[in-house]
């Protein structure tokens, strides 16, 4: 699934973006951070209703290339640009997280075939 | 080629620095990047733990040709039963921890997976010294 498909399943805010047509196979949803790092698949999309530096950094530890911020969290300046900066992708939707994750499984993003 | 951090004590909002900046000299070295991520994640780890755990540190990183070896050294107080502290799920960590994102009880289990080796030395009060080592071709 396209990052862009995602904004839209989403009705996403797109903050920042290099690449809108990344391929996502998988996601994981989570506000603790080291539940993100045990999550092995490849191409993830991280959801979580964390607003921290520290989101960007797993991200970017974890070569994840879209974030997406649930639950009408807006990520400050600073997040966003750290996250330009690393060519992290991100989003923020007004749903919560588990209608986020829902959506997104029911569209397709499933897991599977990685 | 060594490399030295010190990790600031109760800073969540800069930790990971060190990683950070870990990871892009391997990626600028050209290491393979499934090599970089067991490194960078494992370190990561290691780094928020000396954070949040350890009262703040440092680290020190070697980088050769076939191998980095990271040890993340903090004067906190120590692990106290370090077979219960490996186990997932398993933390000490306050609310206002989990708040900042931590606290899961996964990060060193994470180490134990990332890393090719890894090496704990904690004694009570003293404080704690990880060591990880992941090699780059295997
Ligand atoms: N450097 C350290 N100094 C003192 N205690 C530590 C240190 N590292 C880990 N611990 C202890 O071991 C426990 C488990 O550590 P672990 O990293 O697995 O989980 P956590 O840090 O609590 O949460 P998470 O890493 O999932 O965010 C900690 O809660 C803490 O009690
Ligand atoms: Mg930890």
């Amino acid at each position: 699934m396209k990052l862009h498909e995602i904004a839209k399943i989403l009705d996403a805010e797109i903050l920042a973006c290099s690449d809108s047509d990344i391929e996502i196979m998988s996601a994981c949803g989570s506000d603790l951070m080291s539940d993100v790092m045990a999550f092995v698949k490849e191409n993830v999309l991280l959801l979580t209703g964390l607003v921290s530096p520290q989101v960007i950094r797993t991200a970017e530890m974890m070569d994840i290339r879209a974030v997406v911020f649930v639950r009408g969290k807006v990520p400050g300046q600073n997040i966003i640009d750290m996250a330009s900066e690393k060519g992290i992708a991100v989003m923020a939707t007004c749903e919560p997280m588990f209608i986020a994750c829902g959506k997104l499984y029911s569209a397709g993003l499933t897991g599977k075939g990685v | 080629m060594n490399l030295h951090y010190e990790i600031p004590s109760d800073d969540l909002a800069h930790a990971g620095e060190a990683s950070s900046s870990v990871k892009k000299m391997l990626v600028q070295l050209g290491i393979d990047p499934v090599r970089i991520k067991k490194a960078a994640v494992s370190m990561y780890e290691a780094e928020i733990n000396a954070v949040i755990h350890g009262g703040g540190g440092s680290a020190e990183v070697t980088i050769d040709s076939d191998k980095i070896v990271i040890r993340i050294i903090d004067n906190g107080p120590g692990i106290a039963d370090l077979e219960l502290a490996m186990q997932e799920g398993y933390t000490t960590a306050s609310d206002d921890i989990r708040e900042m994102g931590f606290g899961a009880g996964m990060g060193l289990p994470n180490m134990k997976r990332y890393a090719d080796e890894l090496d704990i030395q904690t004694r009570p009060d003293k404080g704690t010294i990880v060591t990880i080592v992941v090699y780059f071709h295997q």
